[in-house]
């Protein structure tokens, strides 16, 4: 076993037992914070795929995070108002089932992501930096104005949504769904790194030419990462207004896009466990600085210096060093 | 006659008031290494470009088997069978070796949909990549990260990627650049055999392995043919000699 699987895997155990541990002296906060966290770096997997993979800089991957959560609050809202979300032409009812939320989450967002990718992968640089923020700031306003569902106030879920054999009013078994969801996604996105499109994507960042010369279309592969980036941060978007029980416009917010780009930069760029470990530490940081200070954003600016300047492979490459080669 | 494997018509390009291709027609036979020679700038990266993709000619057109591939973007043209090299050496830093042989690998067999299975445990994939790096000889620098590799061994690399397409013809620009004099030497042995797996069209500085090596020899200044012969007629042209050769023929 490597340094570096060690490392993961600790921080894995981590995360499965401190909420655990926190659950059983009776500190329920802990678990809500640690479910927060899993989700966030769930959200911030997959942009990852998009920025760590395939070098794309989405500002705009708020707009995923935010139709996830949508689709949880839309659906949810229908299902305990009893009004059906459309009448014609067939019935669509809401719902309160979790996997039903999900997928819909995870559709809406890929598709999203297909249309949003093929506009704004013809830039790259600075362009596509923007193109994406403007699509972030388009939903983001447009949640704003769409008042059906509360405008600027958002909408409240009384009762937070179900999964079959699951109590998810109970923190740790809402916790536990979380956090099982982030470690499948880690498998699958651990086992899409080092598959032919892994290969392929990676070496459409780093030698576009070369992919082209292979006889592969870097535009298609780096289109269908932002889709799969896409599709994991809507799902993480559903959970985490399922963790509030509401969702609103901020979700679409371009801080809500900058935070996933900070988790991957804090955390170590490229590295699957780069945002796990950046959204850990930011909640943390946003927990115990936020106690001190309201403005803790001040600190995080120090850190996140500090983590450019002199870390450049983030918390994770300070400990480990740079990533080796693996087989 | 055969039909050439690879050929421009009246291929013309400018770059503003810069004509960089001016009416060039040359045509690669099966068998053979055809070099094109010509000083710098003459046009002979633009001319690979527009055989290769990525940049669209003005005018003429490039046919691969017989078939007009001027329209098909890079990829497509790679699929039909162009092996390339370039003159500076694209590939994946970050990645080792092998990785850059197995992508070659991956896209001469033109499948990249595959999202679970580990590429490096695929064993067509591998013996491919591995037979390509084994006839370049960097077999024993697989699990070496390409930015480690020296510069000449990064001309290797370009090599094998391309040897692990099976490609129909071989389009290489200045392959020999910065090898040294024992490279040179190995390459040149190495490219006198590849040319009956597939033919070479050989764009080179080094006159010593473009003497050594050409079947054919097209000279370009200023974006045009100015002759096409085999290695005793361009020595011995005199337009060549002045343009060009100089001392060196
Ligand atoms: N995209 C471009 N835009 C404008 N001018 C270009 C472009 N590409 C090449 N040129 C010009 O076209 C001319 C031919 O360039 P090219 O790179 O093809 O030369 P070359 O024969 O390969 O030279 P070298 O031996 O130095 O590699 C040069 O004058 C170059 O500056
Ligand atoms: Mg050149």
């Amino acid at each position: 076993m490597t340094r570096e699987t060690l490392f993961n895997s600790a921080a894995l155990a981590a995360l499965a037992l401190v909420p655990l541990w926190a659950h059983f002296s009776g500190e329920p906060f802990t678990v809500t914070l640690a479910t927060r966290a899993v989700i966030l770096a769930l959200a911030a997997v997959g942009l990852h795929i998009a920025l760590g993979l395939g070098g794309l800089v989405s500002l705009g991957h708020a707009v995923f995070f935010g139709i996830g959560g949508y689709a949880m609050g839309i659906l949810a809202h229908h299902a305990q108002t009893y009004t059906p979300l459309m009448e014609w032409p067939f019935v669509i009812e809401g719902t309160k089932s979790m996997p039903v939320i999900w997928l819909v989450a995870v559709v809406l967002s890929s598709v999203v992501a297909y249309f949003i990718g093929l506009l704004s992968l013809r830039t790259s640089g600075v362009y596509f930096i923007m193109i994406t923020l403007a699509f972030g700031q388009m939903f983001f306003f447009f949640a704003i104005s769409w008042s059906a569902y509360g405008g600027e106030d958002g909408l409240s879920i009384y009762v937070r949504n179900g999964f079959p054999g699951v109590n998810t009013l109970v923190p740790i078994q809402f916790y536990a769904l979380c956090f099982v969801i982030l470690a499948a996604v880690m498998f699958f996105a651990a086992r899409l790194q080092r598959s032919p499109f892994g290969l392929a994507l990676n070496a459409a960042r780093q030698a576009p030419d070369r992919v082209e010369t292979v006889g592969l279309n870097p535009m298609r592969l780096r289109l269908i990462a932002f889709v799969l980036s896409g599709a994991i941060t809507g799902l993480a978007g559903a959970l985490f207004a399922d963790l509030n029980r509401f969702v609103s416009p901020t979700m679409f917010s371009w801080q809500m896009s900058g935070e996933l780009i900070i988790f991957i930069i804090l955390g170590g760029l490229g590295r699957l466990y780069g945002p796990v470990v950046g959204a850990v530490v930011f909640v943390a940081l946003e927990h115990i600085l936020g106690d001190l200070s309201d403005y803790w954003h001040i600190y995080l600016g120090v850190l996140l210096l500090g983590v450019v300047l002199f870390a450049r492979g983030g918390i994770i490459g300070m400990l480990l060093g740079r990533e080796v080669a693996h087989d | 006659m055969t039909e050439a494997i690879l050929a421009t018509q009246g291929i013309s390009k400018s770059f503003g008031a810069l004509k960089a291709s001016d009416d060039v027609s040359i045509d690669l036979m099966a068998g053979e290494i055809h070099a094109i020679i010509g000083p710098n700038g003459a046009g002979k990266s633009t001319l690979i470009k527009q055989i290769c993709g990525g940049l669209k000619p003005d005018t003429g057109t490039v046919k691969l088997l017989g078939e007009d591939v001027t329209d098909l973007p890079t990829e497509l043209r790679a699929r039909a069978g162009l092996g390339r090299t370039f003159q500076i050496s694209a590939l994946a830093m970050e990645d080792t070796v092998l990785q850059n042989a197995v992508l070659g690998a991956l896209g001469g067999q033109g499948n990249p949909w595959r999202f679970f299975k580990p590429v490096l445990k695929d064993k067509d994939l591998l013996d491919t990549a591995m037979e390509a790096l084994e006839r370049v000889g960097l077999q024993d620098h697989a699990k070496t990260r390409t930015a480690e590799l020296s510069h000449g061994q990064r001309r290797q690399l370009e090599v094998a990627v391309a040897l692990t397409l099976k490609p129909k013809a071989f389009v290489m620009d200045e392959p020999m650049a910065g090898l040294g004099t024992e490279g040179s030497k190995r390459l040149t042995e190495f490219l006198g055999d590849l040319r009956h797996q597939a033919p070479i069209l050989l764009v080179e500085h080094d006159m010593d392995a473009v003497f050594a090596l050409a079947d054919r020899i097209s000279v370009l200044v200023y974006g045009k043919v100015i002759a096409t012969g085999t290695v005793e007629e361009i020595r011995a042209n005199k337009d060549v000699r002045d343009a060009y050769l100089g001392d060196e023929a």
